[in-house]
């Protein structure tokens, strides 16, 4: 099958009329001529009437539509008649079609640079209208708690026990990993630095310390923002999309209490009892690294306990508690307000554990100097 | 209606049963869709439309039976025939089904790609055209959630027609759609298909457009759970012998159907 290279010529039957005659195949492959060039050959003229003829026309498809849509786009933004004749089959209630209406203007369209996306102003503006919803959905959140204490709101413990359920039993297998090594690496780290004054033995209290005031409680939160947070977001994210949010807001409940409250709840129940089960783990683990340099179970055991105050423990369930609204905000907040695309509902996912995880080092950091400066 | 001529047609349906686990929704279905109809089909709520429409599309496998394109198994074809076959197709999906990630142009665009040869400046005079098929003339730069419900369903056909197909597939075109942009809407489809040559299969409770542009259809009834009417919709609104779909297609309560003879 020999295919006709696709051509166009222009002729002139008078100085204000002129006729494209089209040839050859227009189709895919074939590199027929741009409109550009046409265009070039048509300014030179001032034409009141152009026709496009198809007669010498062989296969065709969608690219010789384009070029006739740009000819029509063009003589019309021109005021000149353009017409077409002798088109092969469908050609003709195509073109009819797609110009049946008004393109949009094209300073209507909007710019897709996407260095517009990089302007300083925009940067800020967008910090301010984080701060802004942050401190909003905190106020929601305060206001649908003191309607929980009050009895009036609308929170089922049906959800509240299956989010206890998610976030707890579920996270254990990773927490138990994440733990032990987390204490075996505390141990090392100190038993390198004691050796040098032969002080081995107080690798006990530095992990045991170390995991009820810090590790422990930081390690859980981070995996609990990564694991929980994020699905926080994601299930509000889609039920945004879905208009679920719609549809409960509407049913008169505040979709604070219905769906936020829950999952806030059982993060403050979940995440103390994952602290100190990861603290106990942690405390295992430095002791394998211990029994490894020589220092019998139970010399850690004893040396361990004479680090172990009840304080220890406080600060650390303390910090699990503040850690725990802190993952439900973020998470929450980012999934109420998410946008309604698939692509919005991966971009509250990761908003939640990169706000989450911000807000607990910042957190963290500040609780511990205060507990310093109280020597707490 | 041309069934009955001894060409193959083009799409088959060979005594089809389609099953989720061991609940079968329809069983024994057998029909043929000949090139240039727009075959409809039709039925109740939850009678397994969309779901016949899955298997059409190969989404879904069969449990008994086949599905022939052009005389050949669908699913006996290895991976890149299926492919090919698939190629051949336009489908919009019943939510649309745009890739909300994308502008209106990148969406259109993907498929150009990935499937012709055409240089990237004749793909960006194509879309231009699609979209200007549908009536989305300039909104190239416009992601999926930033325009209307109706337009959406223009964008999603302005998809389907990307490279130019044989076959175009509807899941319910104009569900969601008012009177007058659901009528347009068929008037573009039947065009579209009329110019380019193509053959439409959409499933459709729309009565209006069932009558306006529909030359071929098929009832799937959901208590039976099989097919139970198969012609051009108009003749089975008049002369049906299942009250059922005579019902359906006069849109009546089920007491004055039987008051008829």
């Amino acid at each position: 099958m020999s295919s006709k290279p696709p051509e166009y010529t222009l002729h002139d039957s008078d100085p204000d009329t002129a006729e494209l005659m089209l040839s050859g195949d227009w189709q895919q492959g074939q590199r027929p001529p741009r409109f550009s060039r046409v265009k070039s050959d048509l300014a030179s003229r001032h034409l009141t009437h152009l026709t496009a003829d198809g007669s010498a026309l062989g296969e065709w498809d969608s690219v010789l539509m384009g070029f006739l849509l740009q000819c029509h786009d063009y003589c019309n933004a021109q005021g000149i008649a353009f017409e077409v004749r002798d088109m092969p089959h469908g050609v003709e209630q195509l073109l009819a079609v797609a110009t049946a209406v008004e393109a949009r203007p094209a300073d209507a369209q909007k710019s897709s640079s996407w260095l517009s996306h990089f302007e300083p102003q925009l940067l800020v503006r967008e910090l301010w209208q984080h701060l802004k919803e942050s401190l909003a959905f905190t106020g929601e959140v305060t206001v649908a708690l003191m309607r929980l204490v009050t009895g009036r709101a609308n929170t089922r413990f049906v959800d509240f026990k299956n989010f206890c359920y998610q976030a707890g039993p579920h996270a254990f297998g990773i927490i138990s990993l994440t733990s032990v090594l987390v204490g075996m690496i505390l141990a090392y780290l100190g038993a390198v630095q004691l050796k040098q004054f032969g002080a081995e033995i107080y690798v006990a209290n530095l992990v045991v310390i170390g995991m009820l005031r810090e590790m422990g409680v930081l390690m859980t939160a981070v995996v609990m923002a990564g694991r929980t947070g994020a699905a926080y977001a994601a299930q509000l994210g889609t039920m945004q999309t879905n208009e679920e949010i719609d549809a409960i807001t509407t049913m008169g409940i505040s979709p604070v209490e219905f769906l936020v409250l829950p999952r806030m709840l059982a993060l403050i129940v979940i995440m103390p009892l994952l602290t100190l089960y990861a603290d106990l783990l942690g405390i295992v683990g430095g002791g394998i690294v211990a029994g490894g340099m020589g220092i019998a179970p139970i010399q850690y055991i004893i040396q361990g306990e004479t680090a172990l105050s009840f304080s220890h423990i406080a600060v650390g369930l303390f910090k699990a508690l503040v850690f725990a609204v802190l993952i439900a905000v973020a998470g929450c907040r980012a999934g109420i307000n998410s946008g309604r695309s698939s692509a919005a509902v991966g971009q509250a996912a990761t908003n939640a554990v990169v706000t989450a995880i911000v807000y607990l080092i910042v957190a963290d950091a500040a609780i511990n100097i205060i507990f310093q400066q109280l020597k707490i | 209606m041309t069934d009955g001529s001894a060409q193959t047609p083009l799409i088959e349906i060979r005594d089809l049963t389609m099953a989720y686990g061991t609940s079968v929704i329809q069983r024994d279905l057998s029909f043929s869709i000949n090139q240039g109809d727009i075959f409809v089909i039709m039925g109740g709520s939850g009678c397994g439309k969309s779901t016949l429409l899955k298997h059409m599309l190969g989404l879904l496998r069969p449990s008994q039976g086949d599905i022939l394109y052009s005389g050949n198994s669908f699913f006996q074809a290895s991976d890149s025939q299926q492919g090919a076959m698939r190629q051949r197709w336009g489908i919009t999906y019943q939510s649309g089904g745009l890739f909300s990630a994308m502008t209106l142009a990148e969406n259109i665009t993907l498929p150009l790609e990935l499937y012709t040869r055409y240089t990237a400046a004749e793909i960006t005079d194509i879309v231009a055209y699609k979209l200007a098929l549908v009536g989305l003339a300039g909104y190239q730069s416009y992601y999926p959630s930033e325009i209307s419900g109706g337009m959406q369903k223009r964008a999603a056909l302005a998809r389907a027609i990307a490279l130019d197909p044989e076959i175009l597939f509807f899941d319910e075109p104009s569900a969601g759609l008012d009177p007058i942009s659901s009528r347009l809407l068929d008037e573009l489809i039947a065009q579209i298909k009329e110019s380019m040559g193509a053959t439409v299969v959409m499933v459709t409770h729309e009565l209006p457009s069932i009558f306006a542009i529909a030359n071929n259809s098929v009832y799937l009834d959901n208590i039976s759970h099989t097919m139970i009417a198969y012609g051009n919709p108009a003749d089975l609104r008049d002369h049906s012998n299942e009250p059922v779909v005579r019902q359906f297609l006069t849109r009546s309560a089920a007491a004055a159907i039987e008051d008829k003879p």
